[in-house]
C-alpha cells in the first residue's frame, strides 16, 4: 500500500518535472544599430529569436527546425505576419497569433531571411479574380481540409485554421507554401491569375453576403436545418397548442 | 329584363324567404363583445398595412437590407392576419360547451353474442381447412418475400464482377483534369494531383488516381511492388476503401523532423493511408488499403499505368478481398 501511494506520488511528480525544461526565451528585441542595413538588423533579430531552431545562418537544426535556404522572403513575411513565428515549442503546430515582434523589426527578419534567397512576396490582386472561378478552384484544390465556407477542420495530426482573418497576401503566400501539413501548390498547379480568383472568393467568404440577414455560422444547410426543425418547429408547435386551447367560460 | 335586374330581385326573395323562415336560437345568446371587435379592426389594418409596405419596399428598390425588411414585412402581415382569425375562433364567434356521459359499458351485449356467432357460422362452407391454411401462408410467405427482394439492389450481392473491373491495364497514359498527359518531370514533390486514364469514362470508380512523388529513399512499398513508383511517383485509386469517397486531403510535413508523416487523407470520416507504404491504413474507420497502382515513364516521358490496381477498388464489402481487379468496363 505504501509502495502504490509512493508511486502515485511519482506519477504526480514526474510530469511536473519533465514539462518544466529549459525556461522559453522570450523575444529579443535588438535596437537597430546606427548606420545599419535592414538585413544587417534582421541579421541580428535573427540570431537572438530565430536561430535557436533555424540555425546560427538559417541552416536548420535538427528535430528543432527546417533550412530557411531558398524560402525567401514570400515564407519569412508569412510565418512572421501572420504570428505563426516565432513558435512557443518546435513540435507545436504554429497557430494565428499576436506578433511580439514589431512591424519594423519582422520587416528586417524578413529582409534577412531574403537573403538567403528564394521567392520574393507575392502581390495577388483580387479585381483581377473572378468569384465564381475562385469558388470553383477552391471546391477543388482547399475545401477538402479547410470547408467550402473557409471556416477550417481537420486532418489527423493537424488542426485546418479558418481564414477568417486571413490576408490577400498571406492567403497566395499559404498556397505556394502549404505550412505545416498543407501541401503546397506550384504555379503549374495554380497560376498566378487562378491565384488571384481563389483570393477574391476568399474575401467572399470574409463578408459574404448573407440573404437571410443570420448567417449561422455560414457552415451550411445542417445548422439552418437544425434551426428549422429545432426552434421555428417547437415555436410553431407551441403556437398551435396556445390556439387550439379551449377558453374558460365562467 | 336584365341579368343585374334578375340578380337584384333573386337576392330580395331570398331575404324575405330567409326572414320568414327564423327560427328559434340554437347557441345561447352571447353580448357582443365591442373591444375584441376593436381589436380585431385594428389587427386586420395592420396586416393591411404591413402587406402594403412589402409592396412599397419592393417597388422601392433601393433600401438598404431589402431582403430582410421583405421578409419582415410580409412575415408580420401574415402574423397579424394569423392574430386575427384566432382572435376571431377564440373571442367572436358564438360557442357553447355541452357535456355528455360516456354511454354505459355492456349496453350491447346481445348485438357483441350475435356478431361472435356470425363470424363462426360464416365459416362453415369451407371443408379443406388445412390445405386453405397452407395456401394462404404460401400467398403471404411469398408476398413477403417479393416486398423483400429489392433490397439486394442496396450492396453487391450476385453480380460483382463490374466492382472488380476498372479501365487501367499496361500503357495506358495518365492524363490529367484537362485531359493532357501527365509528365514525370511535372509531378513536384509535396503537393499532390489527380489523374485519369486517356481516353476512359472518368465517372467510373477505377478511373480517378491520386498523385504523389516521395523521395525515393523514404519509400518502403510491400514486396512485389518494386519498379512500381518510377522517381518515387506513386498513383493510388482515389476512392476511399471505407466508404468510397474521394480522397481530397493530402498532409505533408513542412519540417520531417518533428511533423507527422505525409498522407493521403479522406475527408469523409478522416480514413488517413500511408502512400510511402504502399496505401497501408495509418488512422480511421478504412480497413484495408488504398489500392496502388503500378507506373513506368514511357520514352516520352509521360506516365503510364504498368498494370492493374494492387487491390479491389472502391468501399469494401464482404468479399471485397477474395478477388483481383480486371481490366473492363465498370458500373
Amino acid at each position: 500500500m505504501k509502495r502504490l501511494g509512493l508511486l502515485l506520488l511519482l506519477a504526480l511528480v514526474l510530469p511536473a518535472v519533465a514539462s518544466a525544461d529549459p525556461p522559453q526565451p522570450g523575444i529579443v528585441h535588438a535596437p537597430r544599430p546606427p548606420g545599419a542595413s535592414l538585413k544587417d538588423w534582421g541579421a541580428e533579430l535573427f540570431a537572438g529569436n530565430c536561430s535557436s531552431c533555424h540555425g546560427p545562418n538559417g541552416e536548420g537544426l535538427k528535430d528543432r527546425g527546417p533550412s530557411l535556404e531558398g524560402v525567401g522572403a514570400l515564407a519569412a513575411d508569412f510565418y512572421l505576419e501572420t504570428g505563426y513565428m516565432p513558435l512557443h515549442e518546435p513540435t507545436d503546430q504554429p497557430h494565428r497569433g499576436t506578433q511580439l515582434l514589431s512591424g519594423a523589426e519582422v520587416k528586417a527578419i524578413v529582409a534577412y531571411v531574403a537573403s538567403l534567397r528564394g521567392p520574393a512576396i507575392p502581390k495577388p490582386d483580387p479585381e483581377r479574380g473572378n468569384v465564381a472561378d475562385g469558388l470553383q478552384l477552391f471546391t477543388q484544390h482547399c475545401a477538402g481540409c479547410h470547408q467550402i465556407v473557409a471556416q477550417g477542420g481537420y486532418v489527423k495530426g493537424a488542426v485546418v485554421p479558418e481564414l477568417g482573418q486571413a490576408t490577400t497576401t498571406q492567403i497566395a503566400e499559404a498556397v505556394r507554401i502549404g505550412p505545416y501539413l498543407m501541401p503546397r501548390f506550384s504555379k503549374k498547379q495554380i497560376s498566378d491569375r487562378q491565384l488571384d480568383s481563389i483570393v477574391a472568393y476568399v474575401e467572399y467568404t470574409q463578408h459574404p453576403d448573407n440573404a437571410g440577414g443570420w448567417s449561422i455560422g455560414d457552415i451550411g444547410p445542417v445548422p439552418e436545418g437544425l434551426v428549422a426543425w429545432l426552434i421555428a418547429g417547437v415555436v410553431l408547435i407551441g403556437l398551435c397548442v396556445v390556439i387550439g386551447e379551449r377558453l374558460r367560460r365562467e | 329584363m336584365s341579368w343585374t335586374r334578375r340578380i337584384v330581385a333573386a337576392v330580395a326573395a331570398y331575404r324575405w324567404w330567409k326572414s320568414r323562415r327564423r327560427q328559434e336560437r340554437i347557441t345561447p345568446p352571447s353580448p357582443p363583445d365591442r373591444p375584441a371587435e376593436t381589436l380585431l379592426i385594428a389587427l386586420l389594418f395592420a396586416a393591411a398595412a404591413c402587406a402594403a409596405g412589402f409592396v412599397a419596399v419592393y417597388a422601392l428598390g433601393s433600401v438598404p437590407r431589402r431582403t430582410q425588411f421583405l421578409g419582415l414585412s410580409l412575415g408580420l402581415a401574415f402574423a397579424l392576419l394569423s392574430a386575427a382569425m384566432i382572435l376571431v375562433g377564440k373571442r367572436l364567434v358564438a360557442q357553447e360547451q355541452l357535456e355528455e356521459d360516456y354511454p354505459k359499458p355492456r349496453e350491447h351485449e346481445q348485438e357483441e353474442q350475435d356478431v361472435v356467432q356470425l363470424v363462426e357460422e360464416g365459416g362453415d362452407r369451407f371443408t379443406r381447412k388445412r390445405l386453405l391454411v397452407i395456401s394462404a401462408g404460401a400467398a403471404g410467405t411469398a408476398l413477403g418475400a417479393a416486398l423483400i427482394a429489392p433490397a439486394a439492389s442496396l450492396g453487391p450481392f450476385l453480380d460483382v464482377d463490374p466492382f472488380f473491373a476498372t479501365p487501367w491495364s499496361r500503357g495506358r497514359r495518365l492524363v490529367d483534369e484537362a485531359g493532357k498527359p501527365m509528365s514525370a518531370t511535372d509531378i513536384e514533390r509535396d503537393t499532390f494531383y489527380t489523374a485519369y486514364p486517356e481516353g476512359a469514362d472518368r465517372e467510373q470508380f477505377g478511373a480517378p488516381l491520386v498523385v504523389v512523388r516521395l523521395q525515393p529513399s523514404a519509400l518502403h512499398l510491400p514486396s512485389g511492388r518494386a519498379g512500381w513508383a518510377p522517381a518515387g511517383i506513386l498513383a493510388y485509386s482515389k476512392i476511399c476503401t471505407h466508404a468510397g469517397c474521394a480522397i481530397a486531403l493530402y498532409r505533408k510535413p513542412t519540417f520531417p523532423d518533428l511533423e507527422p508523416k505525409p498522407a493521403l487523407v479522406c475527408p469523409c470520416h478522416y480514413s488517413t493511408f500511408d502512400p510511402a507504404s504502399g496505401g497501408s491504413v495509418l488512422f480511421g474507420p478504412a480497413g484495408r488499403p488504398l489500392p496502388q497502382l503500378p507506373l513506368y515513364v514511357d520514352p516520352a516521358g509521360h506516365l503510364r499505368a504498368a498494370g492493374n490496381f494492387s487491390g479491389p477498388v472502391g468501399p469494401s464489402w464482404w468479399g471485397v478481398r477474395n478477388r483481383k481487379p480486371t481490366t473492363g468496363t465498370t458500373t
